[in-house]
């Protein structure tokens, strides 16, 4: 082997290497998310009704409380039914029993939906990854007390003790935010403490602090980013167990309040009507189901993509 | 082994009081008490009414009597129903929805175990995939929506099955017939059924992969002795430690079904007393339920640690 044979050959591992140096794991993670079908195939449905969604205002003439009193209980057009009225064409997903139009109405539902999932998550978001990461970096008794807090709390059920904060103090919007999301970051506490425990153990985290990097310098820097993979698989299975959260309550009245409105009360609507009117029931379920299914499957695909067992 | 059992019990009680404590005094946070109406009572009548519910005593006392009424199992009159107890109204709403839990619980665990392992016994062929969407249908879809659609399709536009009208009922008790009760299970159950075929699947699947499987194979024994013998008992041991929380969901569950049926079980006065802001049954049930999962929560660990005899006592 000549000098000019190894110099030609360590220029071809540099080349490679600058290759390979744009690719970090996230956007390894991206490019298999985007091999997924049913992942992408969601967040295409997902972003089409979350823009829907924002843009809801604009999208009809109709506002989501203007009552047309001459169209109440009305189908949507292409709805060939004797005996059943017609809502004329620009009522896209007919109208409810106040001449309020569905299909406006559904979008508005969406924002509801999608703002307490999005709002409600961040917060758990917020208490689990904090108190997480920090029992599981603190260790030793500090973590032994802050998780049996958790498994108290975790033993308790949630949803009654959500239902009765919405019956003390009547249906308050931004407390319902409050309230699912403080009931949401307990799993989110589990899953960041167990990862920090694993990643703590790690040569990097050791030079961090033999150079003189605190704590919380520490937590945030280092630990957090690195257990940012499950979180976010997590994160994407809690958004929808927040809609479901939201839902359930405003299904049972105890959300959301008239003229606003959500998925839940528009199904709770639906279905008191459903008889007559079957068309209130099938659009807010059709949507809800959809979003629904979306989150899943992005959730799962997340996981495969994020899962570095699998590479 | 007791000691075991026992260090559970201990461990349990704790945790119930903080459920009572929280609950009361997220109750009494309420702003206005439970006898502001709009009509003006004269002074003296308001100030016997709260003497007789003890509303005139200072919050610690009034915990202190709760406290101590609970544990002579009175749970204090209703705030609404003024002729009834809170005990009163849970005793008449429980055979319902115990009997509607019981039967959707019995068919989760056929149906769950049976779709569970005959997909473990097809890994990765058209039964397994087939039966596992059908689950991720099962586990996404809420029961608010299942439970009108399935009453669209059964009960509003009615099923013809051999020329005869089978349609169900669409709501009411009537004394607990099989046919008023069809839907309410059918819809407490779905979303079980898939949690425990997929529970069972993987469980099931993993353990046909081990060792002693295979040693059962190699002494030549038939497949469905392996699998009746053999695996199944410990693929269902998850399953044991499953039932505490599947409890749980079927009381939650039992809120929006009980609801939409019209049943008169305990879920249905408790959304009932929510709307109507009856604070002390509203407290009542928080607490039997509350009571009720924590039991069955203890129940699960104690049979499994009596049933895997892989698990330490000491812990």
């Amino acid at each position: 082997m000549t000098v000019t044979d190894i110099g030609s050959d360590s220029a071809a591992l540099m080349i490679r290497a600058q290759d390979v140096q744009g690719r970090s794991l996230w956007v390894d993670a991206w490019q298999r998310l985007l091999k997924n079908r049913a992942a992408v195939v969601s967040m295409i449905v997902l972003g089409t009704i979350a823009v829907l969604a924002i843009l809801a205002p604009w999208l009809s003439q109709y506002s989501y409380d203007f009552q047309d009193y001459a169209v109440t209980s009305c189908a949507p057009n292409w709805w060939n039914e004797p005996g059943i009225c017609n809502a004329g064409g620009t009522h896209w997903f007919g109208t409810d029993s106040l001449g309020r139009d569905l299909f406006v109405r559904v979008l508005f539902g969406a924002r509801v939906s999608l703002a307490v999932g999005l709002v409600a998550t961040l917060v758990s978001l917020m208490i689990g990854v904090l108190y997480g990461a920090t029992a599981g970096y603190l260790g030793g008794r500090v973590d032994g007390v802050m998780m049996r807090l958790v498994d108290v709390l975790y033993s308790l059920p949630f949803i009654f003790f959500v239902i009765i904060l919405m019956v003390v103090f009547h249906r308050n919007f931004y407390l319902l935010f409050v309230a699912i999301g403080a009931v949401e970051w307990l799993t989110m506490a589990r899953i960041v403490r167990g990862q920090t425990l694993s990643i703590k153990q790690k040569e990097f985290i050791e030079a961090a602090r033999a150079a003189g990097v605190g704590s919380l310098g520490i937590i945030r820097r280092h630990v957090i980013p690195n257990v940012l993979g499950p979180v976010i698989v997590y994160v994407t299975l809690t958004i929808p167990a927040v809609i479901l959260a939201e839902s359930f309550l405003s299904f049972l009245g105890l959300g959301i309040a008239d003229p606003l409105t959500s998925w839940g009360v528009l199904i709770a609507d639906g279905t008191a009507q459903m008889e007559n009117c079957p068309w209130l029931l099938i659009f807010p379920c059709a949507f809800m189901t959809a979003t629904l299914f979306c989150f899943n499957f992005i959730g799962d695909g997340l996981r495969d993509a994020l899962d570095p067992k699998d590479r | 082994m007791v000691s075991y059992a026992l260090r559970r019990v201990l461990g349990a009680a704790p945790t119930l009081l903080i459920i009572i404590t929280l609950a009361f005094f997220m109750m009494r946070l309420a702003p206005g008490g439970p006898f502001d109406s709009q009509r003006h009572l004269p002074a003296e009548i308001e100030r016997n009414v709260a003497a007789a519910y003890n509303l005139d005593k200072p919050i610690y006392e009034q915990y202190a009597i709760y406290l101590d009424r609970l544990m002579h199992g009175d749970l204090g009159p209703s705030y609404k129903s003024k002729d009834f107890t809170v005990g009163q109204l849970i005793a008449e709403g429980l055979p319902v929805s115990a009997k509607l839990g019981l039967a959707a619980i019995a068919i989760a665990l056929l149906l769950g175990i049976a779709l569970g392992v005959t997909a473990a016994l097809h890994q990765n062929m058209a039964a397994d995939h087939g039966i596992m969407s059908v689950a991720m249908f099962g586990i996404t879809i809420p029961n608010f929506v299942t439970a009108p659609l399935l009453t669209l399709l059964f009960g509003v536009y009615g099923l013809k099955l051999f020329g005869t009208d089978v349609s169900l009922p669409v709501a009411g008790w009537n004394g607990g017939q099989l046919r008023n009760m069809i839907l309410p299970v059918m819809v407490l159950a779905l979303p079980q059924i898939a949690i425990i075929a997929r529970l069972v699947r993987g469980s099931m699947v993993e353990v046909l992969h081990s060792n002693y499987v295979r040693t059962a194979r190699a002494k030549g024994l038939s497949s469905y002795r392996i699998v009746t013998r053999h695996a199944l008992r410990a693929a269902l041991l998850p399953l044991v430690s499953y039932l505490g929380p599947a409890i749980a969901q079927l009381a939650t569950g039992s809120l929006i079904v009980e609801q939409i049926f019209q049943l008169p079980g305990i879920g249905r006065y408790f959304v009932l007393a929510a709307l109507n802001r009856d604070y002390t049954l509203v407290l009542g049930v928080v607490i039997f339920y509350a009571a009720f999962i924590i039991f069955l929560n203890l129940l699960a660990d104690i049979l499994y640690a009596v049933l895997d005899p892989r698990v330490s006592y000491r812990t």
